[in-house]
C-alpha cells in the first residue's frame, strides 16, 4: 500500500484522481500526495526532497527527532504554509486552495489553543461541525454528533466545564471529541499525547484504531516511538528528509531509527530520542 | 481630494439612508419623556439626553460584542491604536470642512481613515505574521500625530471643539451623529451575528479554523474592520482617549464569572450596560465628563467581578465529575 511513494507514481495516480472529482471516502484517489516538495523558513530549507502519498484507509505515522520538520511537513499537508518547490494535493486538489474543512479533523498539541478564554468543554466540540452549518445554526442531528463525541471520549460529565478548568489530558480529550464531531475523513493529529496520562493514551490509540477500521484514514506525528511502533500500520521516518517509509514491522528492523536521530534511540525508550 | 465625494456624502443619498434612523430617535425621544415623567427623573427631560443615552445603550452592546473577540486574542490594544487613528480621521473632517466649506460629520471622516488604519495594521501582521506592539505603537502615535498637526494647520476656531472628540460629550451628540451611530450598530451586531461562528472558531484556535477551512486572514480583516466601527462609534461619548476602555474592561469582568464563551458575551454586554447608564446618570447629577466617569464604573464593576470570581473558584467546583472511559468499541 504504501508503494507508490515516488514521482513515477504521482501522474498515474493524478489522471485516474481527476476522473472521480469531489466524491470522497469511496474513491480510490489519494487523500494526501506530495511530490519532490521543499520548504524553508528562511534560506534553510526544512524540509526537502519529499514524496509521500497517502490513501484512504491508511494509518500512517510520521516521526523524527525535534527539529526534524515533522510539523512543518504537517502543515504543508494541511496547506497551512506554501511550498516553495514542489506539489502538494490534498483531496486531489492543490493543498493551500483547498477547502472542504469538513473532510479533516486535526487535534494540534494542546498549547495552540487560546487559554484564558472563557469557553466550555460542549461549545469547543460544537467548533467540529462549524464546517459543516457554515453561517446557520447547529440542527439537533448536529447536537447529537456532538454529544455522541463527547461520549465516546469519556467527556460527558465534563461537558459544562470550563476548559481553563481542565488538565491537559482532559483537554485534549475535548479536542479530539472536536475532530469527531466533525466527521472528517482524514484525521491529523499532531502529538496529541503530549500531557495525557499514561491510561487515557492506550485508550486512546485503542479509539484511533478503532477509528480507522471504520475507514478513517489517519496521519499521526508522533514522538512516541513506543506509541507509533505499536499502533500504526505505516511509518515515514523524517528528518529534513524522508529516511524511512515503510510498514511499521520493516522499520523496527530498519536502521533507519538511528540514521535519522543520529543517536541509539530505541522503541523502548518511551518518547525516544528527541525531547529535550 | 475629491471634494465632490464629500459634497454627496453630505447630502441627498445620506440623508435618505438616515430618514428611518431619525424616525427611530423621535419615538425614542419620545418614550424617554414619558419615563421621565413616570420616574421624576430631571435628565430625562433633555433631548440631548435621551440621545446620549441611546448612543450609550449602543455602545454598551457593540462594544464588550467586539471586545471579547480582541480580549482573548491578546488583541485588546488594537481599540486604542484604532481610536487614535480615528482622532485623525477627526482631524481630517474638520479641516476638509475648515478649507472647503463643507458640512461633512467628522464621525463620517473617522470612520473612513479608522477603517484603512485598521487594514493597514492587518495587513502589516499579515506581512510580518505577528500583531507586535511595535507596529501597533507606530499606527497609534502616527494617528494622533497626523491629528494635531492638522489641528494646528487651521488652528483659530477648529482647535475650540476639539475636547469633544478627545474626551468625548453627552451634550453634542447631535441627531445625525446618534443617527450614524445607529447605521454602524446595526452594521456591526449584524456582522457578528452573521460570522459568530467563524470569528469563535479563529479566536478561540486560529489553526484548526485554518484547517476547517475558515479563512483566518478574511475574518481577521473584519475583526479589526469593524473594531474601528465601533471605535468610532463610541468615541462620541467616551472620547478618543477612553474608548478602548470599554472593549476591554467588561470583557475582562465577565471572563473571572463565566463559564461558557455565550455566557461571557452575555455578561460582559451587562456590565458594560451597567456601567454605561450609572456612569451617565453620575456624571449628569456631579457635572463630570461622563466618558471618564463610564470608565470608573466600568473599573469598579470589573473589581467586584474579580471578587467574585475568586469567591465562587472557592466555594464550588471541588466536586470533581467521573472521567468516562474512552469508548473505541461503541463505534
Amino acid at each position: 500500500m504504501s508503494a507508490l511513494r515516488n514521482g513515477e507514481s504521482a501522474e498515474s495516480a493524478e489522471s485516474a484522481d481527476t476522473g472521480v472529482a469531489d466524491d470522497g471516502r469511496g474513491s480510490s484517489g489519494p487523500l494526501v500526495e506530495l511530490t519532490d516538495i521543499e520548504f524553508g523558513y528562511t534560506a534553510t530549507p526544512v524540509v526537502e526532497d519529499i514524496s509521500l502519498r497517502i490513501d484512504p484507509g491508511e494509518y500512517v505515522a510520521i516521526v523524527g527527532p525535534n527539529g526534524s520538520g515533522k510539523s512543518t511537513l504537517m502543515k504543508l499537508i494541511l496547506g497551512l504554509l506554501r511550498l516553495d518547490e514542489g506539489s502538494a494535493r490534498l483531496f486531489g486538489e492543490p493543498s493551500h486552495a483547498f477547502d472542504d474543512g469538513a473532510r479533516i479533523g486535526y487535534v494540534a498539541q494542546h498549547a495552540s489553543a487560546s487559554k484564558e478564554m472563557p469557553i466550555t468543554v460542549r461549545e469547543v466540540v460544537k467548533m467540529g461541525r462549524f464546517p459543516h452549518v457554515g453561517f446557520g445554526r447547529l440542527s439537533a442531528e448536529d447536537h447529537r454528533i456532538v454529544d455522541e463525541a463527547l461520549a465516546t471520549v469519556g467527556m460527558t460529565d465534563f461537558a459544562n466545564r470550563r476548559v481553563t478548568k481542565l488538565s491537559g489530558g482532559q483537554r485534549q480529550r475535548a479536542f479530539i471529541a472536536r475532530a469527531l464531531a466533525g466527521e472528517a475523513d482524514l484525521l491529523v493529529l499532531d502529538e496529541p499525547t503530549v500531557g495525557v496520562d499514561a491510561e487515557s493514551v492506550d485508550a486512546f490509540y485503542d479509539l484511533l484504531e478503532a477509528l480507522n477500521e471504520e475507514g478513517i484514514t489517519i496521519l499521526l506525528i508522533e514522538h512516541d516511538l513506543g506509541a507509533v511502533t505499536n499502533h500504526a500500520r505505516r511509518v515515514v521516518c523524517l528528518n529534513r528528509e524522508v529516511y524511512f517509509d515503510g510498514p511499521t514491522d520493516e522499520f523496527a528492523e530498519s536502521d533507519a531509527l538511528a540514521r535519522a536521530f543520529g543517536t541509539a534511540a530505541s522503541f523502548t525508550g518511551g518518547s525516544g530520542g528527541g525531547r529535550a | 481630494m475629491p471634494v465632490e465625494l464629500f459634497a454627496v456624502l453630505q447630502a441627498g443619498p445620506l440623508d435618505a439612508v438616515l430618514a428611518p434612523f431619525y424616525w427611530f430617535l423621535a419615538l425614542w425621544s419620545d418614550l424617554l419623556f414619558v419615563v421621565g415623567d413616570a420616574t421624576g427623573l430631571g435628565f430625562l427631560d433633555y433631548r440631548f439626553m435621551h440621545r446620549a443615552i441611546l448612543v450609550g445603550l449602543c455602545i454598551g452592546v457593540m462594544a464588550p460584542l467586539i471586545g471579547t473577540f480582541l480580549v482573548h486574542r491578546q488583541l485588546a490594544l488594537i481599540g486604542d491604536a484604532l481610536a487614535h487613528t480615528a482622532f485623525a480621521g477627526v482631524a481630517v473632517g474638520l479641516f476638509l470642512n475648515g478649507v472647503f466649506s463643507l458640512g461633512v460629520s467628522p464621525y463620517l471622516t473617522a470612520v473612513v481613515v479608522a477603517v484603512i488604519a485598521a487594514l493597514l495594521i492587518e495587513l502589516i501582521s499579515e506581512a510580518t505574521d505577528a500583531y507586535n506592539d511595535v507596529s501597533m505603537a507606530i499606527v497609534l502615535s502616527t494617528g494622533f500625530a497626523l491629528g494635531t498637526v492638522l489641528i494646528s494647520l487651521n488652528a483659530g476656531g477648529l482647535a475650540v471643539g476639539i475636547n469633544q472628540y478627545l474626551f468625548g460629550n453627552l451634550s453634542t451628540v447631535s441627531a445625525e451623529n446618534a443617527a450614524i451611530l445607529l447605521v454602524l450598530f446595526a452594521v456591526i451586531v449584524g456582522t457578528v451575528a452573521l460570522t459568530r461562528n467563524q470569528l469563535l472558531y479563529v479566536t478561540f484556535d486560529e489553526t484548526a479554523a485554518a484547517v476547517s477551512g475558515i479563512s483566518v486572514t478574511w475574518y481577521n480583516r473584519v475583526m479589526v474592520m469593524l473594531t474601528a466601527l465601533v471605535v468610532v462609534g463610541a468615541m462620541q461619548i467616551m472620547g478618543v482617549i477612553l474608548v478602548a476602555a470599554m472593549l476591554v474592561v467588561p470583557v475582562a469582568g465577565a471572563a473571572q464569572v463565566s463559564r461558557s464563551f455565550s455566557e461571557s458575551l452575555l455578561v460582559s454586554v451587562v456590565l458594560a450596560e451597567l456601567a454605561v447608564l450609572l456612569g451617565i446618570g453620575a456624571s449628569y447629577y456631579g457635572e463630570a465628563t461622563a466618558g471618564g466617569v463610564i470608565v470608573l464604573f466600568a473599573v469598579g464593576i470589573y473589581v467586584v467581578a474579580v471578587a467574585i470570581g475568586k469567591i465562587q473558584a472557592r466555594a464550588g467546583d471541588d466536586a470533581t465529575p467521573e472521567l468516562g472511559s474512552i469508548e473505541s468499541s461503541d463505534l
